[in-house]
């Protein structure tokens, strides 16, 4: 009853091609907008902010980026922390050069520079497939952080080799460093979010995103039906990258503020987590994107809340508990459900349409 | 019918979630980041005992600071930042101080704390140029730093070739992040003084692979190794000296490196090995009878008891006596025993642990005297060498506390320090 589509004509092939054809998803989603841009905002405090929402949002943009190369033209990477690192770094060095620029602008660009290196290392994908380029993308996070740990120049010949941020401001409000407000960066984050989310949409959409799947299925019959296989895994790596760079500029710069490239792009804290959300949410799926990050986010800190503070166990029980359920849960979900959480909310819409009628 | 449940049971631990961050708390909240789990636990460990054994023989002592009780909530980081940001955030509110015995997370906490009006205190790790409080307001790092150090192990190696080490080679060993790279400059600056050929030898974290370090240590032969490393790196890099046959007499560690846990794999390779310390081993202390007395003995040990007594524990006592002695001075200066986060720093800033005020304490001749000034927050700066024994699996203090070579350290931290005010716009304090 709660998803009837009966009664709901579509007329034009503008409505038939609307990212949300059901009016209850029309109605949810502005629900939801409306929550996250009018009301969120004013409740939020530091909290919610710097522990759960701000990585939700930087880490679905990654595991979007992440969804866009392996998701849906199925070339499996490791990389990611590597490539957020190329963010990260990049808005350090334009921030420093350039110190009058709009932190918008100079994020936007070092997604630009992270996507002419996942060019570069996406390169070998024309040859090599499956694990092997699994192993490749693999060289590409260690030679990254590597390289950012190694030169002194990428970090300004710091003593430390750590990176900090300065306050930058948008509209007189500051985004970035110690002194800005919960809602600044949280509705920073959220724009960004919002805005790349429609845009990777209509790509998956329009040509560009049918030629990535056709790949991603079987790419010797697709190069025979006309799917250039350079342009298509190129143009995959260029975009995901971009995405995972804008992510890494943020981690930087509106969410940590200091940054030691070994510690924060390592290849646990980054690269195979962003794998789990989408492995969790769903392959080739954006709403899993956002449900993969929001379970990896918030379960430690949802059991470590419940363990901790509800049942009083000690912060170290806690956290041993923590690694052994987490272990657990993925084989659960791979044997379950291996389709993801975005794969469960089908499964979902499919009996909520009947209830309470189920037959 | 469930999914009702479900949605009445998710919103109402929402509601749970927020309303106990907002929860006040009226005692004096010390919120401890701990890592009992990972690469780094096996010092973490004794540390955080020490901290928990000292806050609850305190609280059966002597019902609290000033009456007020200790309240030390856990919150385990694993040494990860991102989850050391997250236990920040929780336990901000009304807290003392962090101790977040990590200088990563010592980076990330010092402009929000900075921001949020808390103390932060990195013992004798962190940032060296916080030991100048005209820049750095709510942190402090006595009683010694990285810099201080790195000379005072020079210092050492010096007197050990009657003042002349021209032309020999020394080889740093280090953690490859901003804590093993914070002496590299201060030996850069004190080779060319001193003439010697300094050799970089960065360690990956966890730091179980040295292979390649050592046999370059081999090829090579450096005179003298110097190591900063934590958690298992330092067993790892014992072991594999030992293995080398590398005189250990000549191999000296940062106070973070020279822990019973450090030495005792390697077994009798370790004998020799000295590590820098700026306070004593062992249980002969007034502190120690206390703590047995109260806590011990009435089967509260934190963890299982076992690290009593070592270096790290020892060092989580030192550290502890430190912070609730600023909330002692604290509640003089304003006159009430229900001080607030601000009025701690105040008393953090006005510390002067004297000789006598130690043995007070019951930590006579357990570490060098010390102050703290709105200039100074940095401490005394004196560290002495302590070596292990293998035989008798005892560390022993083989000098005096002795000061670093000021003159390089002070400049360097005047250097850095106004680098980072000019980046973050922070006015001068302190007349």
């Amino acid at each position: 009853m709660i998803y009837k589509e009966t009664g709901q004509y579509k007329s034009s092939y503008k409505s038939d091609h609307a990212i949300f054809p059901l009016l209850q998803d029309k109605i949810a989603f502005s629900t939801l907008m409306f929550i996250a841009f009018l009301i969120i905002p004013f409740v939020i405090n530091s909290y919610w902010e710097k522990a759960i929402l701000v990585p939700f949002l930087i880490f679905s943009l990654a595991a979007i980026g992440l969804n866009i190369l392996t998701g849906y033209c199925g070339q499996v990477s490791l990389g990611t922390g590597g490539f957020m690192a190329v963010g990260a770094f990049s808005t350090y060095k334009i921030m420093t050069y350039f110190p009058d620029m709009n932190i918008m602008i100079i994020i936007l660009i070092s997604g630009l520079i992270t996507a002419a290196v996942g060019i570069i290392f996406g390169l070998p994908s024309l040859r090599i497939k499956g694990f092997y380029l699994a192993v490749a993308t693999l060289a590409s996070q260690f030679f990254l952080v590597w390289l950012f740990n190694k030169v002194p120049w990428f970090y300004n010949y710091s003593d430390t080799g750590q990176i900090t941020v300065s306050e930058r401001t948008m509209f007189g409000i500051p985004v970035t460093g110690a002194e800005a407000p919960s809602y600044a960066t949280y509705l920073f984050c959220l724009v960004l979010v919002v805005v790349l989310s429609f845009a990777a949409k209509n790509l998956i959409r329009s040509k560009m995103g049918r030629s990535w799947m056709a790949i991603r299925d079987m790419d010797i019959a697709a190069e025979i039906i006309g799917v250039p296989p350079l342009k298509t895994k190129l143009s995959a790596f260029a975009i995901s990258s971009f995405y995972i760079g804008v992510a890494g500029a943020l981690y930087f710069a509106v969410f940590l503020g200091a940054i030691e490239v070994t510690e924060s792009f390592d290849i646990m804290t980054i690269s195979f987590p962003v794998l789990f959300m989408i492995i969790i949410g769903g392959l080739g799926s954006m709403l899993g994107s956002f449900l993969g990050a929001a379970f990896v986010v918030t379960l430690p800190i949802g059991l470590k809340f419940l363990m901790v503070d509800m049942v009083g166990l000690s912060a170290v029980t806690a956290k041993h508990f923590e690694i052994t359920i987490w272990g657990l849960l993925m084989i659960v979900f791979l044997i379950v459900e291996p389709h993801g959480l975005a794969r469960l909310w089908s499964i979902a819409k499919e009996k909520l349409r009947r209830w309470p009628f189920p037959y | 019918m469930r999914i009702k449940q479900l949605l009445i049971g998710m919103t109402a631990s929402v509601i749970a979630v927020s309303g106990y961050v907002e929860m006040a708390i009226a005692d004096l909240k010390f919120p401890m980041l701990v890592y009992r789990t990972g690469a780094y636990a096996p010092n973490g460990i004794p540390n955080a005992d020490g901290f928990v054994d000292y806050y609850k023989m305190i609280n059966a002592r002597d019902g609290g600071i000033g009456g007020e009780k200790i309240l030390h909530p856990e919150c385990e980081t694993g040494y990860k930042t991102q989850v050391g940001v997250e236990c920040y955030e929780k336990n901000k509110k009304d807290a003392m101080v962090f101790q977040p015995m990590s200088t990563g997370i010592t980076y990330q906490l010092i402009p929000k704390a900075t921001a949020d009006g808390v103390t932060v205190y990195s013992t004798g790790y962190g940032r060296t140029s916080a030991a100048n409080g005209k820049v750095f307001k709510w942190v402090f790092n006595a009683p010694v730093t990285y810099w201080d150090g790195a000379s005072i192990a020079v210092r050492h190696i010096l007197k050990n070739n009657f003042g002349n080490i021209k032309g020999k080679k020394i080889a740093l060993v280090y953690h490859n992040s901003a804590y093993g790279k914070e002496p590299i400059r201060t030996l850069q600056t004190l080779s060319k003084k001193h003439g010697f050929k300094l050799m970089l030898l960065p360690v990956d974290h966890p730091g179980q692979e040295q292979k390649a370090t050592w046999l370059k240590i081999r090829k090579a032969r450096p005179d003298n190794v110097l190591m900063w490393g934590w958690g298992v790196m330092n067993q790892v890099a014992i072991k594999s000296a030992a293995s080398i046959k590398f005189p250990m007499d000549k191999f000296i560690g940062i106070w973070w490196s020279g822990s019973e846990n450090d030495v005792l794999p390697a077994g009798q390779g370790a004998h020799g090995y000295k590590s820098l310390t700026f306070n004593a081993p062992g249980t002969n202390y007034q502190v120690h009878a206390d703590i047995k007395k109260f806590v011990h003995d009435k089967g509260e040990a934190s963890g299982d008891g076992s690290h009593f007594g070592t270096v790290l524990y020892n060092r989580g006592l030192f550290q502890a006596m430190v912070q609730v002695e600023a909330a002692t001075v604290a509640q003089k200066i304003h006159g009430t025993s229900k001080i607030t986060s601000a009025m701690y720093r105040d008393g953090f800033e006005n510390i002067n642990l004297s000789a006598k005020r130690l043995e007070e304490l019951g930590f006579k001749d357990f570490a060098p005297p010390f102050k703290i000034t709105c200039e100074n927050h940095g401490g005394s700066g004196l560290a002495a060498v302590q070596q292990w024994d293998a035989k008798t699996k005892k560390w022993n203090m083989i000098t005096e506390y002795m000061y670093g070579d000021s003159d390089v350290v002070q400049k360097l931290i005047a250097e850095d320090s106004s680098k980072y005010a000019a980046e973050q716009k922070i006015a001068e304090r302190c007349g």
